[in-house]
């Protein structure tokens, strides 16, 4: 039996008296791709946060790779990516490579620089961060989150300032990662297109979980249907398609 | 030559390396508190040592032994900003300037208790380097050595944590730990700055030399390289500056450190303008 490279059991969270997370449980096995969506508020990012620590537990338990949250130390066999930066300071006198070391247990110079190659961003590798434009900054955050060959990738609303062509390209290797090295990857989105066309399951929170299930399931589903509404179920389905037909 | 003569007074020589070794503890510190937007730390916690001290002197310790005395009350202090900021409900420029006027008001209120604001307690307001005790000496070399080691061991961790919080938190940085030694550490060197700049002055060690040297656009590791020079320079300069022409120390080490900021500045906008 495969051991879940994810465990949440019964999470609950509150910000001050108002619920954001209610009785979450869920499991993540290596391999998967699993695609959270939901409205803004939901608590998507709240989970996120709850899962690797960043927010203390209130009530429920994490398991990150069948370990309890309080007593696993392999980092580094995770590559997270926040949706902003909390507290980026432009003023920041770190170089990208010295972004890139971050957290890191041994240094290749090689590996960093493919890394940073396949980001589009090899000949930053000296320059600031604080010195680079938004999108430049995410590249290199992109980067710093796959450099130690993680186990499991968390993306929280990865692209919103990638353009189109870093932002497909990124996906691209995200799917690459989960084929071909069975890489497991949790991506928090808006876009529930790139949720049908990479993900293998889809995970709807809104506070609790509405629906889980591959996005087929979702589509078919005639609870879902009474949920969002014939219209809005067919608009997002259809979606997929089209991205699939773009794609 | 002039130099040479007023090296050779013991107390003099005292006096120089006590000031040495704060300003380079407060530089590195500064670079740490600067980035996470806590410069003003220092002046809190300056301000607190103001009521620790005047706590002291009414409670009849010697001298000698203030800041040795001071130092507890005002660690609690700083771990107190960092617990009210945890909070979430109080931003960090709040909780230090709570804090921070809890502890003047308190030892305005000693000070008046203890009979008025008496020399020793106005010494303090404005430093003067050249009384550092042999007590002093050794405070100022173990908050060097704690601070050299606390850097050097958690340099990834501490760059981390500057870097983002949240980020340094989701790669299994020890945050809450470093930030109570961060604080900790800050509050030991403000206390042990007050005889070199005074407390009207000691924030100015922990925030002029880190924003010096954020002006030259270096790496993490040269600024922080950069940052404890200025300092050494701006300590060493002004206080052999304030022996020669009969100057008080602290305020001519910070009038240094400013130069150092100005001729940085203007070296860029000239470069800038040039290109």
């Amino acid at each position: 039996m495969s051991v879940n490279i994810i465990a949440t059991e019964n999470l609950t969270f509150c910000y001050n008296s108002t619920r954001v997370l209610d009785d979450i449980s869920l499991g993540l096995e290596k391999g998967d791709y699993l695609g959270i969506v939901g409205p803004n508020g939901s608590g998507k990012s709240t989970l996120i946060k709850n899962i690797l620590g960043i927010l203390p537990l209130q009530t429920g338990k994490v398991f990150l790779f069948g370990q309890p949250l309080h007593e696993f130390s392999r980092w580094d066999k995770i590559g997270y990516l926040p949706q902003k930066l909390s507290s980026l300071n432009t003023h920041f006198p770190g170089s990208v490579n010295e972004i890139l070391e971050m957290g890191l247990r041994r240094k290749n110079a090689r590996e960093k620089q493919q890394v940073l190659e396949m980001m589009g961003i090899g000949h930053l590798a000296a320059r600031l961060i604080g010195e680079l434009s938004y999108g430049e900054q995410q590249r290199a955050l992109l980067a710093r989150s796959l450099i130690s060959r993680p186990e499991l990738l968390i993306f929280d609303e990865p692209t919103t300032a990638l353009d189109p062509e870093t932002r497909d390209s990124f996906y691209a290797l995200t799917e690459k990662l989960n084929r071909e090295h069975g890489t497991a990857v949790v991506l928090v989105t808006h876009d529930v297109g790139i949720i049908g066309k990479f993900a293998r399951r889809m995970l709807y929170l809104d506070k609790k979980i509405i629906f889980t299930g591959t996005f087929e399931d979702f589509c078919a589903s005639s609870e879902m249907t009474g949920f969002f509404g014939s219209g809005s179920q067919h608009i997002i389905c259809h979606q997929h398609d089209t991205t699939k037909r773009n794609g | 030559m002039v130099f040479a003569e007023i090296l050779k007074f013991e107390f003099v020589q005292r006096a120089l390396v006590t000031g040495l070794l704060i300003g380079f503890s407060c530089s590195l510190l500064g670079v740490f508190l600067v980035l996470r937007r806590l410069s003003l730390i220092g002046d809190g916690l300056a301000h607190v040592t103001f009521g620790s001290v005047a706590a002291v002197i009414l409670l009849g310790f010697s001298p000698l032994y203030v800041t040795l005395a001071a130092l507890p009350l005002v660690v609690l202090s700083s771990l107190a900003i960092l617990h009210l900021t945890r909070s979430r409900r109080i931003h960090g420029d709040a909780a230090i300037g709570i804090v921070s006027s809890v502890g003047i008001a308190l030892g305005v209120i000693m000070a008046s208790v203890s009979g008025g604001y008496n020399a020793d307690l106005l010494s303090y307001l404005f430093g003067n380097i050249l009384t550092a005790t042999q007590a002093e000496l050794f405070l100022s070399l173990f908050i060097f050595c704690a601070v050299i080691l606390f850097v050097i061991f958690f340099y990834p961790g501490l760059f981390a944590l500057t870097f983002d919080e949240e980020l340094a938190k989701s790669i299994g940085v020890k945050t809450n730990l470093i930030n109570i030694i961060l604080m900790a550490l800050t509050a030991a060197a403000v206390v042990s700055a007050m005889k070199i700049a005074g407390i009207m002055l000691v924030s100015a060690l922990l925030i002029l030399p880190p924003v010096t040297a954020l002006q030259l656009s270096l790496t993490f590791k040269k600024t922080l390289i950069t940052s404890a020079l200025v300092a050494v320079f701006s300590v060493a300069g002004g206080m052999l500056f304030s022996f020669v022409f009969n100057m008080p120390s602290g305020a001519t080490i910070v009038i240094f450190n400013a130069l150092f900021l100005f001729v940085v500045l203007l070296t860029k906008k000239v470069i800038q303008a040039r290109r």
